[in-house]
């Protein structure tokens, strides 16, 4: 459980953070959304103790997060880094004794991920050997190796083939079924739909929205209905531009005011009610109509 | 403690096992012992192929018998010069010399014909020979005999001895403590140089490969900082053992086979250093080796040692600063001045000031100030420092990287994490300033 209040940080000429406060329950997949430059990453760099906060708490399971409690984040940084020139498996082993792990621990649980990852072959070859693919999933392992409790995910698929991509997700999933906290920091919002279970978005510094997925689709619904119909027998008004494919006739009406019911029953007016359902928003355009609705603001 | 110690192993291995490590370090200390063969090679088999050149001598003024030595016989068979710059043109004659008449208080108008430019050696030993003879003339001319000039030219040698504060003789020689400062001073100056660039160019790979995001997740900054700093020195003091050791070995076994190859009296004296006491013109030898007994190396070697490191850290921690502010080694130039500016100082005050006169009020400036001190402190190590001026000094160097340890930390630490900003000085000011 990670609680997060109040957190404030001004740089030099902008304010990163205003009182952002978020409640992310333990073995969860939360995303946090927002267009580039809305204070991610400096939240992420917070959480992390890369930087300080000016104000405000970060709690792991209710205490203050202290220097040691660095050893229960692993962290996946949007920019991707590993020395070049080093072997993976050095590479690996060094990355996890700066988490902590002593010698014989690390080298168990790096032999352990690469067979998992199946690149046990490649534990002598250098970085700059691999290939793009390879290196991300050398990257990842660097990240869960320690086996932290929470999992802070930047743009976690940016760069990966589809197929390496579907790999890390399902790990992402197992890390998050074992009861691993997972923040996932993205724009890609299909991905969030796929695997998140909560989100907050934030935007020019603030949080603006926070919740389940449920939740905020229900929030934002448009209270507009897509209706297809045949066997027309009343002429359709021209105003709800109705789409023709054939026999049949697709239209969205907005409720304005009706029930649903109403809706339903005024349309059987005009012939063979085929489909009846409400429009759900996708994220991407609640993301979208939030970002601009905070800039005009 | 620990993180940094796994960051100290980490740059030292990843250093060490490197290919280009291996051959640097192997093969330049093999470069001074080969180009001293290959020099002492060349003259000897210069010495042994060389046939005897003849030159073709028209003395005008009758005064002047050259005298033939193992390489040039001399002969003047000729007098007219066509006929000898044609000899020489065919190859019959190596050179021909020509003195014309010539008033001999303002020689001039002497000219040496050859095909090949004639080399320094032989111009030099006609001139040497000609003011010779013409000295000799004149003094005969002054009613002088030359030979009473000779018996009464002296050679003196003044042994310098200081005294210390018990009484003790020491005996010194200047060139010897010169030659112990001017090495140690200019090793330091490249060291910091050379490693405090790797210092530079590691801060900025990780910089710009971004794992440096990842690090300071793990570590605090400082500690990453403090850690590539120490584990590079700890590269740069195992490279220079190395090379001590090697160059130590490979010059004695070079010395040693040349040392057959001189002729016995030399051999003798270096061996011995008593004999060369007793031979006369064999002072120079044995006050060198007196000198050398009478050097404290403890002192020296360790002093060597202590500002070797102390100026080490003390500027590595500001490459450092430098690397982290920059996103490429060449927006680095910028801000090499501080760096480079007190070191040429240093540099260039060892030769003017200190190594001239160790004692004098700008050497001990110079060899106090943090900055400086390293590489100034060590031209006057082997003269002897008083203590409370090595003290002060010591301290100060130790205040002084302290200082920039801190510095550097403040800037390194906000620098890492920039990206696409083009730092300036203000900057960089404001980062110090900076609480985080």
């Amino acid at each position: 459980m990670l609680e997060i209040e109040n957190l404030n940080k001004s740089y030099e000429n902008h304010r990163a953070l205003t009182d952002v406060s978020l409640f992310v329950p333990t073995g969860i997949i939360f995303g946090l959304l927002g267009p580039n430059g809305a204070g991610k990453t400096t939240l992420i760099r917070i959480i992390n103790q890369i930087i300080e906060q000016d104000s405000g708490t970060v709690k792991i399971a209710g205490k203050v997060l202290s220097a040691d409690d660095i050893r229960k984040i692993g962290y996946l940084p949007e920019e991707r880094g590993l020395y070049k020139k080093m072997k993976v498996w050095d590479q690996l082993i060094y990355f996890a004794r700066l988490k902590g792990l002593d010698q014989n621990e690390a080298k168990s649980k790096v032999k352990a991920w690469l067979d998992k990852l199946d690149i046990y072959s490649w534990r002598d070859k250098k970085i700059e050997d691999l290939s793009k693919g390879m290196a991300q999933k050398v990257q990842f392992i660097s990240t869960v190796i320690h086996q932290p409790s929470i999992l802070i995910l930047d743009e976690p698929f940016s760069g990966f083939d589809p197929v390496n991509a579907e790999i890390i997700k399902n790990e992402i999933l197992e890390l998050k079924s074992n009861g691993t906290t997972v923040i996932l920091s993205t724009h890609r919002m299909e991905s969030v739909e796929l695997l998140c279970d909560q989100v907050a978005m934030i935007n020019r510094s603030r949080k603006i929205l926070d919740g389940t997925i449920r939740e905020i689709k229900s929030q934002f619904r448009p209270e507009v209905f897509e209706i297809t119909l045949t066997s027309i027998n009343n002429p359709l008004p021209q105003e709800w531009t109705p789409k023709q494919e054939g026999d049949f006739y697709e239209i969205s009406l907005p409720l304005a005011g009706k029930s649903p019911n109403q809706l339903l029953s005024e349309m059987m007016e005009y012939g063979e009610v085929v489909s009846f359902r409400e429009r759900i928003p996708t994220m991407e355009e609640i993301f979208i109509q939030q970002v601009k609705a905070t800039a005009n603001a | 403690m620990h993180k940094i110690l796994l960051v100290i192993q980490r740059e030292y291995l990843a250093r060490v096992k490197k290919k280009s490590f291996l051959i640097a370090t192997l093969l330049t200390p093999l470069i001074f012992p080969a180009i001293m063969g290959i020099f002492v090679w060349i003259a000897v088999q210069e010495k042994e192929n060389q046939s005897l050149r003849i030159i073709e001598v028209i003395d005008e003024t009758n005064l002047f018998f050259m005298e033939s030595s193992e390489q040039y016989a001399f002969t003047s068979s000729i007098k007219d010069a066509e006929e000898a710059k044609k000899m020489v043109q065919e190859g019959e004659r190596y050179g021909f010399l020509y003195i014309p008449k010539m008033d001999l208080t303002n020689p001039k108008g002497i000219q040496f014909y050859s095909i090949d430019n004639p080399n320094m050696n032989l111009m030099g030993y006609l001139e040497g020979a000609l003011k010779r003879k013409i000295e000799d003339q004149r003094l005969y001319e002054k009613g002088i005999d030359p030979q009473v000039l000779k018996d009464i030219r002296t050679s003196i040698d003044i042994q310098s001895v200081t005294l210390g504060d018990e009484g003790e003789e020491k005996v010194n020689d200047a060139t010897v403590n010169y030659a112990l400062g001017f090495v140690s001073g200019i090793l330091i100056y490249l060291f910091i140089f050379i490693y405090g660039n790797q210092i530079m160019q590691g801060v900025i790979e990780e910089k710009s490969s971004r794992i440096v995001e990842i690090l300071v997740s793990s570590l605090r900054p400082f500690q990453l900082m403090m850690g590539k700093i120490v584990g590079i020195g700890a590269v740069g003091l195992t490279q220079f053992l190395i090379w001590v050791f090697l160059i130590g070995s490979l010059s004695s076994i070079v010395i040693g086979v040349l040392g057959m190859q001189m002729p016995q009296q030399q051999a003798m004296e270096m061996a011995n250093p008593e004999f060369a006491q007793a031979a006369p013109d064999a002072g120079e030898l044995s006050r060198i080796l007196m000198v050398i007994d009478g050097i404290d190396f403890f002192a020296l070697v360790t002093s060597f040692i202590f500002y070797f490191l102390g100026g080490y850290l003390l500027y590595g921690s500001l490459f450092a600063a430098i690397g982290s502010a920059v996103d490429a080694p060449s927006d680095a130039q910028q801000f090499m001045f501080p760096i480079t500016i007190p070191l040429i100082v240093s540099y260039m005050g060892l030769f003017v000031f200190v190594l001239q006169d160790p004692n004098s009020t700008t050497s001990f400036w110079l060899s106090v100030i943090p900055l400086t001190s390293p590489i100034a402190m060590m031209g006057r190590i082997s003269y002897g420092v008083p203590f409370w001026e090595l003290a002060l000094s010591m301290g100060l160097l130790i205040a002084g990287f302290l200082f920039t340890t801190w510095l550097a930390g403040k800037i390194y630490r906000i620098g890492i994490l920039m990206h696409g900003t083009k730092p300036t000085y203000k900057i960089l000011w404001k980062w110090v300033k900076a609480s985080q």
